[in-house]
């Protein structure tokens, strides 16, 4: 596995798009085919099922190293990552033991045929054979995420810039379903498995925020405009009679919306639509909070389905009958997508509305009450624009609406995981109810480093426990709070729940009894 | 009579009417190694051992009234007998043993047990009360052995000449930098920061011989650094200054480096765990060699290492010190004086 740990470390140890590149074209020239297969599973999402519980690693960790559990999750709590923080924990290794990535991969896939047994007996004696950085990738291969220092883009970028390929030809033949065992790298990143794949969908057009507005919209007759909503985005795709509902995050989510499903199916022909889904009652669009109650259920009961019935708003359409429309104009796409809809009977799927504006002062009134009707602004999209993969700057523009903003007062920090683990990173705010303080929102971006390290300074001054990861402060620092909506909750106490809280800056001019009150923070849900 | 006290001012030893590394200005201070948390300015005198004076008078002012003792050697202050012991953290740096009427008490400042090739080995002292840093108080810190660091360190450097890239270390520049400078030689062309520099004379001064440098100015141009090895303080980190150095890569030498995330969090190309502080091993052996019956933890992981102590049946109490807030092992850009 040295290699790939190589390759790992290098990915891991520099955040240059040129180093990623070139460590992973050196393991490109070094590795089996298998290997390769196996490194672009792993770093696509396609990993194995968890073989061994963290429960019982984390108690061979503990019997291995003899430490007691409190000290066992203060290490973890400090280190952020269980994998690691076993490995660090872990005696120096006695021997080695020298397996490709792929092997390894083989033996990983063997152990839910094992009992618990011999579970214990292959990882005991595999964490006293690797050194820290093969041990730290062992465990992580075991299950939990893998996702080290590459975004899918880069690695897109990575094959397409080593086979001299086009990125949007590499991410369609990796996307989809294959496995290590049926493929060929060669084969598959040349797309040699597309056409036998129905379920495959294309990479996603993404907007950039508008920039220059005035310049930039000059001649609106040039842009469709269309209302940005805030649900998930998805591609519905129909080849064969088979029907494929992909999620912006590359999950296949067909089955989490039926109504879709069978609105579709009475359609003809095959086809690739990309829009949005959305919790629509009565032809009225929900707030965000509705929709998540029909997310990661495991049955979808009729009482669900009828509370929060499902529908999708199409804004595009990337294959008609099997042709790839993509490089069509954004206007010739509309104009097929429309003639879908003509003599359609339609509850569930609806096509995206246009929105007409004579002036740029319109238009921004249109933008500003766009909250009322759940949406999150608008999109342009230049009426000759071709979908793109990925995000590209000057065809497609999202102008949202300002943020809603609120002042809370900092209540609980715990340690950031991962690439934050030695700072205070994340933290909990509070508003005021009456005498109280109720927690409204958890953040973790938005402060420079610098202020981080003020603010851990301030924990580590001011916090009530010593131990454990979470710690709760004196509230004395005020920061503001954007978010992009607000809904009603009965999960949190508070009764609400905001929508992608960030700070947006720290405070240091108000105190805590300049905050917000829950209120008037209630008086911002529609 | 208890021999020491935690005051405002720092630790105190009540019958020798003086106070060990205080970090408020008092009378008497007896200092056990000149980083800044631990000598501060402002005392009518400082009590040190020999290589530690000029880092003092470097650091602090050349007219300060300091007086030098060798390792061993026995002083009386006010009817306390008083001793250095080598502490192994950095040139100088001293265990100060407290013997006042059969009772004894060390204060061990910082310290390591692994023989860095500069510092005079970590010799364990016994005692009845044993005063002891934390900083890597976390069983997740375990160094590798110094060979295996200093190897590590020469790999990259030439694995970065074969990329046609300069090595550029970010340490500390009273005891990292020295090591670094050590563990690269013969490997190509070195070069220092002005403050790193200052304090080699220092080390110099001593008798300690160091690998040939040359001293860099960052308000000229710094070109012809191309492909060497440049060494600067944690200070210059994210600073115009070290951006006008061409091909770099750079590496963070500290502790904190253990861990996966702290590496990221600097996005260094590289980071070596490399300290001049025990690791959690070693802290126990150093705690166990002194056969203390009390244990004082003073900064670091106090809560956690003082738990643990008591849990093995070493009684033990953490203290709040100021020790520790400019820590010669904290990564992140600070103001540390001299910097163009
Ligand atoms: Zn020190
Ligand atoms: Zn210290």
């Amino acid at each position: 596995m040295r290699a790939f740990a190589k390759l790992v470390h290098a990915l891991d140890s520099t955040n240059k798009t040129n180093q990623k590149l070139e460590a992973v074209h050196h393991f490109f020239r070094e590795a089996e085919d298998k290997d390769k297969l196996w490194f672009l599973a792993l770093f696509s999402g396609r990993r194995p099922k968890r073989a061994v519980s963290t429960t019982l690693l984390r108690e061979w960790a503990k019997e291995i190293t003899k430490i007691p559990e409190w000290l066992f999750l203060e290490s973890y709590s400090s280190v952020g990552d269980l994998g690691e923080t076993i490995s660090l924990l872990l005696p120096d290794p006695k021997g080695y033991m020298e397996y490709s990535l792929s092997e390894w991969m083989d033996k990983i896939n063997q152990l839910p045929f094992y009992d618990e047994y011999e579970k214990k007996q292959f990882i005991l004696k595999v964490w006293g054979s690797l050194p820290h950085q093969e041990r730290f990738i062992f465990n992580k291969l075991l299950g939990g995420s893998f996702r080290l220092g590459l975004s899918t883009k880069g690695l897109v970028n990575a094959i397409s810039s080593y086979y001299n390929l086009d990125a949007s030809i590499v991410s369609h033949s990796i996307m989809g379903e294959w496995t290590v065992q049926n493929s060929n790298f060669e084969e598959l990143v040349h797309g040699e498995y597309v056409d036998s794949n129905l379920s495959k969908p294309y990479p996603f057009c993404l907007a950039y925020p508008i920039e220059n507005i005035e310049e930039t919209l000059s001649d609106l007759s040039k842009w469709q405009i269309e209302y940005k909503w805030d649900g998930i985005r998805g591609q519905v795709i129909k080849r064969n009679d088979e029907i494929f509902i992909w999620s912006r995050g590359e999950e296949l989510i067909t089955d989490q919306f039926p109504e879709i499903v069978n609105e579709v199916r009475k359609w003809e022909g095959d086809f690739v639509l990309d829009g949005e889904i959305l919790a629509i009652a009565n032809g009225e669009i929900l707030n965000f909070t509705a929709l998540q109650k029909r997310l990661n259920r495991k049955v979808l009961s009729k009482k669900i389905l009828e509370e929060v019935p499902v529908g999708m708003y199409v804004y595009d359409i990337l294959e008609h009958n099997n042709k790839d429309l993509r490089n069509e104009s954004m206007s010739y796409r509309r104009k097929m997508l429309e003639s879908y809809f003509v003599n359609k009977q339609l509850i569930s799927i609806k096509l995206s509305t246009i929105v007409k504006s004579e002036s740029l002062v319109e238009l921004s009134y249109i933008r500003e009450r766009a909250r009322e009707i759940n949406s999150e602004g608008l999109m342009l999209k230049h009426k000759d624009s071709v979908y793109h993969v990925g995000r590209k700057k000057g065809d497609w523009w999202k102008w949202k609406i300002a943020p809603l903003t609120i002042d809370a007062v900092l209540i609980y920090a715990q340690k950031g995981s991962g690439r934050r683990s030695s700072q205070y990173t994340d933290y909990t705010f509070a508003v005021r109810d009456n005498e109280n303080l109720v927690t409204i929102a958890k953040a973790y971006s938005g402060l420079t480093d610098k202020e981080i390290q003020e603010v851990s300074r301030f924990v580590n001054k001011n916090a009530v426990e010593k131990f454990g990861p979470v710690r709760t402060v004196k509230p004395e620092l005020v920061f503001e709070i954007a978010f992009e909506g607000i809904g009603w909750s009965t999960r949190h106490k508070a009764g609400v729940a905001l929508r992608f809280p960030r700070i947006l800056r720290w405070r240091k001019d108000k105190t805590v009894a300049e905050i917000d009150d829950l209120e008037s923070v209630k008086k911002l849900i529609h | 009579m208890r021999l020491i006290q935690f005051r405002p001012e720092g630790i105190y030893c009540v019958p020798g009417k003086f106070f060990i590394d205080p970090w408020l200005p008092v009378d008497i201070a007896l200092i056990t190694h000149g980083h800044a948390d631990h000598a501060r300015w402002g005392m009518k005198k400082y009590l040190c051992h020999h290589f530690t004076v000029p880092i003092l008078r470097s650091r602090i002012s050349p007219d300060i009234q300091v007086q030098g003792i060798s390792y061993d050697e026995n002083i009386k202050v006010n009817d306390v007998q008083v001793s250095f012991h080598p502490a192994g953290h950095i040139i100088g740096s001293a265990q100060i043993r407290l013997e006042y009427k059969g009772r004894i008490v060390v204060i061990s400042g910082d310290y390591k047990l692994q023989n860095d090739g500069l510092s005079t080995p970590f010799d364990p002292v016994k005692c009845h009360e044993y005063v002891s840093e934390s900083t890597f108080g976390l069983p997740i810190y375990q160094w590798k052995s110094v060979e295996r660091q200093n190897e590590e360190l020469a790999n990259w450097v030439v694995h970065n000449q074969s990329y046609h890239k300069t090595s550029v270390f970010v340490g500390y520049s009273l005891g990292k930098a020295q090591r670094i400078m050590k563990a690269v030689e013969d490997t190509g062309p070195l070069y220092v920061h002005y403050s790193i520099h200052k304090l080699n004379q220092a080390y110099e001064s001593v008798g300690i011989k160091l690998p040939k440098y040359e001293v860099l100015d960052f308000r000229e141009d710094v070109k012809h650094v191309n492909q060497g090895i440049v060494i600067v303080p944690p200070a210059l980190v994210d600073s115009n200054a070290i951006r006008k150095i061409p091909n770099m890569a750079y590496a963070i030498c500290s502790g904190w480096m253990t861990v996966r995330g702290a590496r990221r969090w600097r996005s260094a190309d590289a980071g070596f765990a490399i300290s001049d502080h025990a690791d959690w091993n070693d802290l126990l052996t150093a705690i166990k060699l002194s056969e203390a019956e009390k244990v004082y933890v003073t900064h670091g992981q106090t809560a956690v290492f003082s738990k643990y102590l008591n849990e093995i049946g070493i009684a033990s109490e953490e203290v709040k010190t100021e020790f520790g807030e400019e820590d010669d092992e904290i990564v992140s850009a600070k103001v540390e004086g001299n910097v163009v």
